[in-house]
Parts: structure tokens; C-alpha cells; sequence
């Protein structure tokens, strides 16, 4: 476990086989920079965690990752190609071999969950119907809602929807899985399932996997590498295991959940005090 | 002062622009939306034959207050026969299209917009771009065409229950001969009256359907960005449906 530029030196050994490169981004919305200087790498065929506190682009890196923003400077590379030079039916080509998982599920809300898993098949293919069936089916029956096949995506809970995205998401056998936030708002039993999803598509599929979060201990299970943003850059990598023993302030304050640290938790305001006493006066 | 209404303007200027590439960038998904005509029809369906009792008992309002005022204002010229024709040319040149269009802004135009502003706002159009599914081709397109062909149907079904209208009031309850109610009325309608009924009404359709679709996917996806939008949805189309109207109008003298 080391800070900011190490890892980098530790991982190049091992840059042949990124299936995503991240090379010293850039990325501002509105003048507000949100990366300045990124560089990750996920490897292939592991589960890569990305963490960081809420509002440090994690879900902004994934648009990235899958073309939908472009960055200001620097390079990102998916399955070695720049992905700001390629053409727009290349760009739904690279999409085509990666899955993503919606952090609200982001089911289309018109049709039921079979159609729902069933669409990207049904868009991409010309398979016969009794194919797309058994497919469909499988993929409902790998996370455990093969009975749900008829309902429509309001009668579904949070962890069913996200459930079903995930059967669409892996239902064209993607090369990689993007997974945004795929902890947030589950119960336990659900939270344990979807985790068990995650390895099990991993080591039984092969499928790489990138996990953005900020569940540490969750993330802490399953992840074979880590890395930490905060202020538009990686302050920490390495394995789950390697960031928890971390003694740096960020990483620290960031696996045992501490208020106070390098990373602000009050948003920028006058003195408390004197606010208070303002207020009073007027 | 004037840097606010400078600000505006470009604002408006920029929101032109916007739709102009929204405009483009639907007509190439239009051409990809044509494989999929099960969309297509399921969009006029909802457009249109969801549509269609409004439009019926619109009809017949206006078609019976047409037979009305009609029968009162041509009586005293001794021209009440007349009273076909007129409910004949002024509801395929003019109320049919523009009453139409108005109420399909209202019922159709703002369900596109709100329908298309909350698959923004839940990611589900996200989620296709992802899934390489272009959300122009499957989403907007089968939309702004199903509201371009419902339109002038729906125009058409207005026209054929007002005449009704205006014949239920004006032979069934103040007196006018049947025959000479239908005859006055055929031999008065051209095809050049059909003509402009159908342009203007395919006009408008067109018109309403960018601006709803536009709207929707232009949106902020909040709550209080769809609901703006489904505003804009009904000033704009209504404001342009009258604006174009008159240039039709004017076009067809």
C-alpha cells in the first residue's frame, strides 16, 4: 500500500493486461474539476473496487469508461482503444461487450421483467424466440427470479429490480461488468445475494468487474484490487486488506468513517458561532 | 436591462439550435425506427386512439355550437340553407386542424414530454445508450412519427362528428331539409379544402410531436424539471399551432 504515485509504478508491470486504462484524466463540469490527474487500471478477469466519499465522480468515471463523457485531457482505454477516437458505431461496439449495473436498476418501466432481460437479445440478435426464452431464463433462475418473469418493474422491491438488471446486464455474456453502487438501500438478505452475484460472475463467467462504492467492508470481500479517490485523484491502491492497515490520513479517514480529517465533511460555511448569533440579532 | 433581454435572446437563439439538432439527429433515427413497426403503431395508439374520446366529444361540441350560431347569423340573410357549408369549411379548413392540434398538445403532447422527461430522470435512457440500443431510434422517433400519422386521423374523426354536430342541430332541432343540408355541403367542400385540412393538420401533428419529444429529452430529470417541461410542452405547441395557422392559412387564400 503506498500513496499516489507508487501504485502506478506497482501496477505498469501488469498494464498489459487492463482491460480498462485510465491515463491521467481530466474532467470539469462546469469550470468545478472532477478529476485532475486519474489513472487507474482494471485488470482482467478480477473485481476491481473503486471507492471514494460521495461526490468524487465515481459514477462519472463509469460514463466515462462507457462513452458517454469524454474527457477533458488524458486518455481512457477500453479493450486498448482510446475511447474519445472511436466512431460512434465503435463506441456501441465496445458498449456491447460491457454490461452495466444501474444504481436504481434503471428498468425500462413499460415492459415486464422477461421483455426487460430479453431486450438487449431482442436488439442485437436475430435468435429465435425459443432461444431467447431459454436464455432469459437462465439468466432470471442465476439470480434467483425466474417466478418474477410476468411482473411488471413497479411491483418489484429496489433489491428484485436490481436483481433483474443484473440478469440483463450479464444476459449478452459481457467481457465487463460496471456495477454502480450496487450496495445502496439493500437489506441484509439481498445485500449477500448480490455480493454472491458479483463473485460468482466472476469466477465462474470470467467476467472482469469494476465496483464503484463506498462500502469498504462490503467491497472488502470481494475485491482483488483497490483503489481510493478523493480530490479528483487515486490517493491510495492496493488490495482491501492493504488500504484498511493504511496509516495515511485520507485512507484512514475514509475506512474507519472518521468526520474529521483531510476530507471535509461540512460543506464550506461561515463560522457556526457567529452564524448562530446573526441569526439572533436579526 | 437590455443585457438581461440580450441574455434572453441568446438563451432563445440557443434552445433553437438545440432543437434544430435534436431535429437531425431524430430524422436519422427515424429512418433506423422504420425497422421497428410495432413501435411505431403501439405509438399511435397511445397518441392517437388513446386520444379519441376527447377528440369525439370535442367534435360534436363544436359541431353543434357551429349548427347554432350558424343557423342564428345566417337567418338573417335568408341564408340558413347555407348552414352546411359552412359548418363544412370552417371545420376541414379551420377549427378541425386547430382545435385538434390544441387538444392533442394537451393530451398527447404532454404524455410524450412527462413519458420521456421520467425515462430520463430513472436512467432508463442511460441504460440503452449503455446496452448500445440508440435511445433516439427506439424511444423519440416511434413517438414523433406515431404523433405525425395520429394527427391527421384524429383531425379527420373531428371533422366527421362535428358535421354531425352541426346537422343533429341544425335539421334535427331548428328545421333545415336533410337533402339540402348534404348538398349544399358537398357541392361547397373541394378537394382543395381537403387539401388544407390535411397539410395543416399534418403540420401541426409534426409540430407538437418535436416539440414534445424535444422537450422531454431535453428536460431536467427532477421531479420539477419534467413537470416545467410538460408546461413548455402546451404554451409552445399551442403558441406555434395558432402562429403556423395563420401562415398556412394565408398560404392556401
Amino acid at each position: 500500500m503506498s500513496r499516489q504515485a507508487s501504485p502506478e509504478i506497482a501496477l505498469s508491470a501488469q498494464a498489459d493486461d487492463a482491460v480498462v486504462d485510465v491515463r491521467d484524466v481530466h474532467y470539469a463540469v462546469d469550470g468545478r474539476p472532477i478529476f485532475a490527474g486519474l489513472n487507474l487500471r482494471v485488470r482482467r478477469g478480477l473485481i476491481t473496487a473503486v471507492m471514494g466519499p460521495s461526490g468524487t465522480g465515481k459514477t462519472t468515471l463509469l460514463r466515462l469508461i462507457t462513452g458517454q463523457l469524454f474527457a477533458d485531457r488524458g486518455q481512457v482505454l477500453v479493450f486498448g482503444r482510446d475511447i474519445a477516437t472511436l466512431s460512434g458505431a465503435e463506441i456501441y461496439a465496445t458498449r456491447k461487450r460491457t454490461g452495466m449495473l444501474f444504481q436504481n436498476g434503471a428498468l425500462l418501466t413499460d415492459i415486464n421483467v422477461f421483455e426487460n432481460v430479453a431486450f438487449p437479445v431482442r436488439e442485437h440478435t436475430d435468435l429465435p424466440e425459443s432461444v431467447i426464452r431459454k436464455l432469459v431464463l437462465t439468466k432470471l433462475e442465476a439470480v434467483g427470479l425466474r417466478g418474477a418473469a410476468q411482473l411488471m418493474p413497479a411491483e418489484l422491491s429496489g433489491g428484485m429490480a436490481r436483481r433483474v438488471a443484473l440478469a440483463r446486464a450479464i444476459v449478452m455474456d459481457p467481457e465487463v461488468l460496471l456495477y454502480d453502487e450496487p450496495f445502496v438501500g439493500l437489506d441484509p438478505i439481498s445485500l449477500g445475494v448480490i455480493l454472491r452475484l458479483i463473485k460468482q460472475m466472476n469466477q465462474a463467467l470470467g467476467i472482469t468487474s469494476v465496483v464503484v462504492s463506498h462500502d469498504v467492508q462490503e467491497l472488502a470481500t470481494i475485491a482483488d484490487q483497490s483503489y481510493l479517490l478523493s480530490g479528483g485523484c487515486v490517493v491510495a491502491a492496493g488490495t482491501p486488506q492493504e488500504l484498511a492497515k493504511s496509516d495515511a490520513e485520507t485512507v484512514h479517514q475514509f475506512m474507519t468513517g472518521s468526520a474529521e480529517g483531510p476530507v471535509k465533511f461540512h460543506y464550506p460555511a461561515p463560522d457556526y458561532a457567529s452564524q448562530l448569533l446573526g441569526a439572533d440579532e436579526g | 436591462m437590455s443585457t438581461v433581454r440580450h441574455g434572453t435572446l441568446l438563451e432563445g437563439v440557443r434552445k433553437f439550435g438545440v432543437a434544430g439538432i435534436f431535429l437531425g439527429r431524430l430524422l436519422i433515427g427515424c429512418v433506423a425506427a422504420l425497422r421497428r413497426p410495432g413501435l411505431i403503431v403501439a405509438q399511435i395508439f397511445n397518441a392517437g386512439g388513446r386520444s379519441l374520446i376527447i377528440i369525439m366529444l370535442s367534435g360534436l361540441f363544436t359541431g353543434m355550437v357551429l349548427g347554432l350560431l350558424g343557423q342564428d347569423v345566417l337567418q338573417r340573410f335568408g341564408a340558413e340553407t347555407a348552414l352546411g357549408q359552412l359548418a363544412a369549411l370552417a371545420l376541414l379548413k379551420q377549427l378541425g386542424p386547430v382545435l385538434t392540434a390544441l387538444l392533442f398538445a394537451g393530451r398527447a403532447g404532454t404524455a410524450l414530454t412527462s413519458e420521456i422527461g421520467l425515462m430520463k430522470a430513472t436512467d432508463q435512457l442511460t441504460a440503452m445508450e449503455v446496452m448500445a440500443v440508440d435511445p433516439m431510434s427506439y424511444v423519440a422517433a416511434p413517438r414523433f412519427l406515431g404523433g405525425i400519422i395520429a394527427m391527421p386521423l384524429l383531425a379527420a374523426v373531428f371533422n366527421v362528428i362535428g358535421l354531425f354536430g352541426a346537422q343533429l342541430i341544425g335539421v334535427g332541432l331548428l328545421g333545415i331539409d336533410r337533402g339540402t343540408f348534404w348538398s349544399n355541403t358537398q357541392s361547397a367542400v373541394g378537394l382543395h379544402d381537403v387539401t388544407e385540412g390535411i397539410v395543416k393538420s399534418l403540420v401541426f401533428g409534426a409540430v407538437i410531436s418535436l416539440i414534445a419529444v424535444n422537450e422531454g429529452y431535453q428536460c431536467e430529470p427532477t421531479a420539477e424539471g419534467v413537470g416545467l417541461a410538460t408546461t413548455r410542452t402546451v404554451v409552445a405547441s399551442s403558441v406555434l399551432t395558432l402562429l403556423l395557422d395563420y401562415v398556412l392559412t394565408a398560404a392556401f387564400m
